[in-house]
Parts: C-alpha cells; sequence; structure tokens
C-alpha cells in the first residue's frame, strides 16, 4: 500500500500526550515498514514538534495563535488542505478524536475506523482490525476498505508506548494554516471540582457500579469502605444518576487512581473505568455476571449477588480487625 | 427551536450478558432485553427540556424495522411530539456512515436548528453525530454535558473532556451535537404515557421518500464490515473465588487483610 500515513498529535502545556507515544508504535503495527508523518498543531509549539520527531521520522508543524486550543472545527478543514487524498489517519479514540474524526473522514471520503484496539495487517484494500462492542463484552474482527484511505482512531493503552529515538526531521508548514475560521468558538476549560476527598490519594479504595441497582444500597458498600477503613469511589453510572459526586468517579472522564487494593464492586470493567486505575493494584472483582470484562483484568474474581454478599463480607471485616 | 433526536435501538448491555453466537456472525440475542442507546434517552431528555423553555418541537427518528418503532414511541411518550422511522430493505447492513446518510437525508426533509444524538452506543464508535454534521456542512460538538440557549443563533455547550474537565464553546446555530449521560436526569416513562401515544401515527421514510440511493446505504456500499464476533482470550483473567457467600467473604478478607485492604 502506498497511501501516506499520519498521526495527529495531541499535546497539553507544551508535552506530547501519552496517545502519541501509543499511536507512534499503533502505526508501526498497523503497517510494518511503513514511515508515519506526526501532524503537530497548535502555538507555540516547537517542543511538540522536537519531542514528535523522536517518534516519527518526519513531523509537519503548524504553528498559529488560532490553533493555540485544539478545536476540531479549525482542524478539519486544515487537514482537508495538507492531507492527500487516499491517505491513512491515526488519531487517539479520545474526546478530540470524537470531535474531529468522523466529519473528517466524510470529508475526505475515506473509511471511519473507530476504536481500534488491534491490527491484523492489510489484505489488498482491506486493513483488519480488532474492536470491542457492547461494553467490551465482545470483540469482532473488522474489515475496512481503505482503498480511498482511512481515518483510524487507537484507543488508548491497546498499544505499548513506543520507544523515542532522535533523528525525526521538523518541516514547518504553519503558513499552510493562516486564516482559519470555524462556526465553534472555543471559550475556556474549566477544571474538576475538588470534591470532599480526593480519591487518587487513597492506598484502599471500595469501587462502586452500577450493579449495586439502586441508591439506596449504596449504604451496603458505605458500611464496608468503613469497616475495611477505606475510600468510595465509583464507576460513571454511578456518578450519572447523581448518586455521588464526580470527584468519586474513576475513569478517563473522571480521576485517575493509584491504590494498591481496589475492590471493584458491581463494575463491569469498562476501558473508560479501567483508563483512570493505574498502578496495578491488587483488584478485586465482585460481579454477578461472569461475563463481565473486569474479571479478564482483576486479580480475584467472586462471582455473587451484591446485595446478599456485601453484609456477609462487612460483618466478617469487621470480625476480622 | 426546532429539533431532530436520533436514537438507537440497542442490546442494554448493563441487563444482559452478551455472548457470541456458534458461528461467531453475531451475538445470540434470543433472550436479550432492548431498550434505547442510553446516551439517546438523554439526548432525548436535553431536546424536551430546550423546547419547554424556549418553545419549538422534539421530533425524534430511528433507522430499523418495527422494533425500532417501538423506542420512537417510548421516546414520544417522554414528550417528543413527532416520530419518525427510516425503514427500507436497502438501509440493511449499512455501516456507519450509511446510517449517517440516512439520517442526513431526514434531517434534509425538515428545518432544524439542532440536531443530536447520543455521543456512543453498542458499538462504541461515536462516530454518527459528527458524520451527520460532515455530510449536512453544520459545525459539529461531541461529548456535550451542558447546553445554555442564547440569542437564538448561537449556543453555549460544555463538552465533557478527559480527567472530567468541561470544555466550553460557542456553537452556531444549526448544528449537531452528541450528547453526555450525566447531562440531565431523564424522565421516568410511566405506563399511561406510554398508552396516551401508542396510537400516534409514526410515518415511515423509505429510500425513495428520502432520495438516498442503494449505492450510498445498506450491506453492499458499507466500507466497513465486521466478519465475525469472538470472545477476547484474556490474559491470566482473574483467580476466581467459589464457595458459599460466607466462604466467600472468609476467602476474600483472608486476601485483603495480607494486602493492607482492612485498615
Amino acid at each position: 500500500m502506498n497511501a501516506k500515513l499520519f498521526v495527529f498529535v495531541s499535546h497539553r502545556n507544551g508535552k506530547a500526550d501519552d496517545s502519541a507515544f501509543e499511536l507512534a508504535s499503533a502505526a508501526k503495527t498497523m503497517l510494518p515498514g511503513s514511515a508515519a508523518t506526526a501532524i503537530v498543531c497548535g502555538s507555540g509549539v516547537d517542543a511538540v514538534a522536537t519531542e514528535a520527531a523522536q517518534l516519527f521520522a518526519e513531523v509537519w508543524k503548524f504553528d498559529q495563535s488560532a490553533l493555540a486550543y485544539p478545536n476540531a472545527e479549525l482542524i478539519r478543514p486544515l487537514l482537508l488542505e495538507v492531507v492527500p487524498a487516499g491517505s491513512v489517519l491515526l488519531l487517539a479514540h479520545d474526546t478530540f478524536g470524537f470531535d474531529l474524526g468522523p466529519g473528517l473522514s466524510v470529508k475526505l471520503g475515506a473509511a471511519y475506523v473507530p476504536d481500534v484496539v488491534g491490527f491484523d495487517g492489510l489484505d489488498g484494500t482491506a486493513l483488519k482490525v480488532v474492536r470491542q462492542e457492547f461494553a467490551g463484552q465482545v470483540s469482532a474482527h473488522v474489515n475496512a476498505n481503505v482503498a480511498n484511505g482511512a481515518v483510524v482512531t487507537v484507543r488508548s493503552g491497546a498499544f505499548k508506548p513506543s520507544e523515542v529515538s532522535p533523528g525525526g526531521q521538523v518541516i514547518d508548514k504553519s503558513d499552510e494554516a493562516a486564516g482559519l475560521t470555524a462556526k465553534r468558538t472555543f471559550i475556556e476549560v474549566i477544571e474538576a471540582e475538588a470534591g470532599d476527598i480526593d480519591i487518587t490519594r487513597e492506598d484502599v479504595l471500595v469501587s462502586v457500579g452500577r450493579g449495586i441497582g439502586d441508591k439506596e444500597n449504596i449504604g451496603l458498600v458505605e458500611e464496608l469502605t468503613d469497616a475495611m477503613g477505606a475510600a468510595m469511589s465509583c464507576s460513571r453510572p454511578i456518578v450519572d444518576a447523581k448518586w455521588l459526586d464526580k470527584g468519586r468517579q474513576v475513569g478517563t472522564s473522571g480521576k485517575t487512581v493509584k491504590p494498591k487494593v481496589y475492590l471493584a464492586l458491581g463494575i463491569s470493567g469498562s476501558f473508560q473505568h479501567l483508563g483512570g486505575l493505574k498502578g496495578n493494584p491488587f483488584l478485586v472483582a465482585v460481579n454477578k455476571n461472569p461475563k463481565a470484562p473486569i474479571f479478564q483484568v482483576a486479580t480475584v474474581g467472586i462471582i455473587a449477588d451484591l446485595l446478599e454478599f456485601l453484609p456477609v463480607l462487612t460483618e466478617k471485616v469487621q470480625k476480622a480487625k | 427551536m426546532e429539533i431532530l433526536v436520533c436514537v438507537k435501538r440497542v442490546p442494554d448491555s448493563a441487563e444482559n450478558e452478551i455472548s457470541v453466537a456458534p458461528n461467531g456472525a453475531d451475538i445470540k440475542r434470543d433472550d436479550l432485553v432492548y431498550s434505547v442507546n442510553e446516551w439517546d434517552n438523554y439526548a432525548v431528555e436535553e431536546a424536551i427540556q430546550i423546547v419547554e423553555r424556549d418553545g419549538g418541537k422534539v421530533t425524534v427518528i430511528s433507522v430499523g424495522d418495527s422494533d425500532a418503532e417501538e423506542i420512537v414511541r417510548r421516546e414520544m411518550a417522554m414528550g417528543a411530539e413527532q416520530g419518525l422511522l427510516a425503514t427500507d430493505a436497502t438501509f440493511e447492513g449499512s455501516d456507519g456512515l450509511g446510517i449517517a446518510t440516512i439520517l442526513a437525508a431526514a434531517a434534509k426533509k425538515g428545518s432544524y436548528d439542532l440536531i443530536l444524538t447520543g455521543a456512543l452506543a453498542d458499538d462504541g464508535a461515536a462516530q454518527v453525530g459528527g458524520m451527520i454534521a460532515a455530510l449536512l456542512d453544520l459545525p459539529y460538538a461531541s461529548v456535550v454535558n451542558k447546553i445554555e440557549t442564547k440569542d437564538g443563533k448561537s449556543l453555549r455547550i460544555g463538552r465533557e473532556i478527559e480527567g472530567g474537565a468541561q470544555e466550553i464553546n460557542d456553537i452556531e446555530l444549526p448544528c449537531v451535537l452528541s450528547i453526555q449521560t450525566g447531562i440531565n436526569e431523564p424522565r421516568y416513562v410511566g405506563i399511561r404515557g406510554i398508552r396516551k401515544v401508542a396510537s400516534v401515527e409514526i410515518p415511515v421514510l423509505d429510500a425513495a421518500a428520502l432520495g438516498v440511493t442503494a449505492g450510498k446505504v445498506g450491506a453492499d456500499s458499507a466500507n466497513v464490515k465486521r466478519v465475525d464476533y469472538f470472545v477476547p482470550v484474556a490474559g491470566a483473567g482473574a483467580e476466581m473465588l467459589s464457595g458459599s457467600n460466607d466462604e466467600l467473604a472468609d476467602k476474600l478478607v483472608a486476601l485483603l487483610k495480607a494486602k493492607g485492604g482492612i485498615k
């Protein structure tokens, strides 16, 4: 395949995002032997471009004050101008990728291949990838016809970060990004409010998910948490239901935690949740669904009904102290 | 404000154990509980709240057969005034772009100020909203967790970005937004609500009505095709404990104590 390969490099505070390192190795896995060109957009991005040149042979730098914040509505028309037809472009499957990717694929006339967790090679114009569906309960082999190029988004954590080695070349293409306008204007970022406890500092977390069923059952989790002398955290559905504050949410759209012990109660284990759990804790999963993906990553698993199991466990913990 | 909300009928992955059918061609669907995609339900609630506040009309549309009609009706019971169903044999097997093409064609039949989708659905692709926007040349924002209506020309929106932060943007109308869960608290739909809309007519739009040709939708034109489903080969996986609740609790307490989980 002769298509040109691009990786869009996200960055924050003058540093390339972790996703850039993962995308560099995803590109090598997808098309072994190919050299990807990195695209760095922003304002005052020399440091990021230099960093990207340790991951990619070629870096295209688009430095413009209008690009100070990554607004996909500005970046999409820019990429349409500069990316040749038939190219394959890799992005992170994150909230910026959600903004940029689908529309970019439509405008490029290219296939959209979202949330890829693995590559199985290229067969003619068929790019063979692995995805997951139904919140990670099953996987799927997917073939994408990339005859007219593709926009591929890659799941965070699916590929090991690439090693760095200096030697890439930065090409300044800032002039090509002049005069961009969009019908969407970035105003500001409001950081998440600190909650009543800081779960990122806790060694032992008892984390509750949708499997708890009802708000009144949270009390059972609270009793266990108190008995263990731990702190309570949760997965996203608990926050959506307003049963606990946002400050207690573990996951890519919540907090990143590094406990030594993590007890996941009624949490299915979506990649968004696991994305917020770092440091390889002793992970105990209790779930009534034996197929819950959490059991694939947990250290110890228990299939049980929480409402019956938790009171028994709490009593035993109290006696064990 | 005229608002179109696109909804999808999906197996409820919180309620079901999803497993793969013997030949891998599909998941086992016999005993699945289906519902409206959770994100879409928040989108419908948000549209209804905007119309309750500022006036206008909410239209709900789904691509699918008579089963999809059921969820359109459920969303109408929440308070959407109009329901639409896009049904045609040629739509079957469409990929994300095919579905977006059908929905964009339906949107063109009306004059909507705002088009909403859920941020994600059962396939986790997060693609249809952004594709509709591109097909209609409208501005787009994904994972929206706040909408403030302003002067009728633009909206002030919040997007839920990584780390739980909120990215505030102004976006011109008409536009397309994909809605994140937690933006509101979707209202409960009771039996009475469902009964009230049970006999309301839901117009069916086929390929001819939408002006969509077979070369753009359906299995044959899909660039992205699922080959099969499979169960991933897990790593080592969890060490599964067994026994009665009493025995399980004893084993777990011993492990937690050893690992410093009980203070």
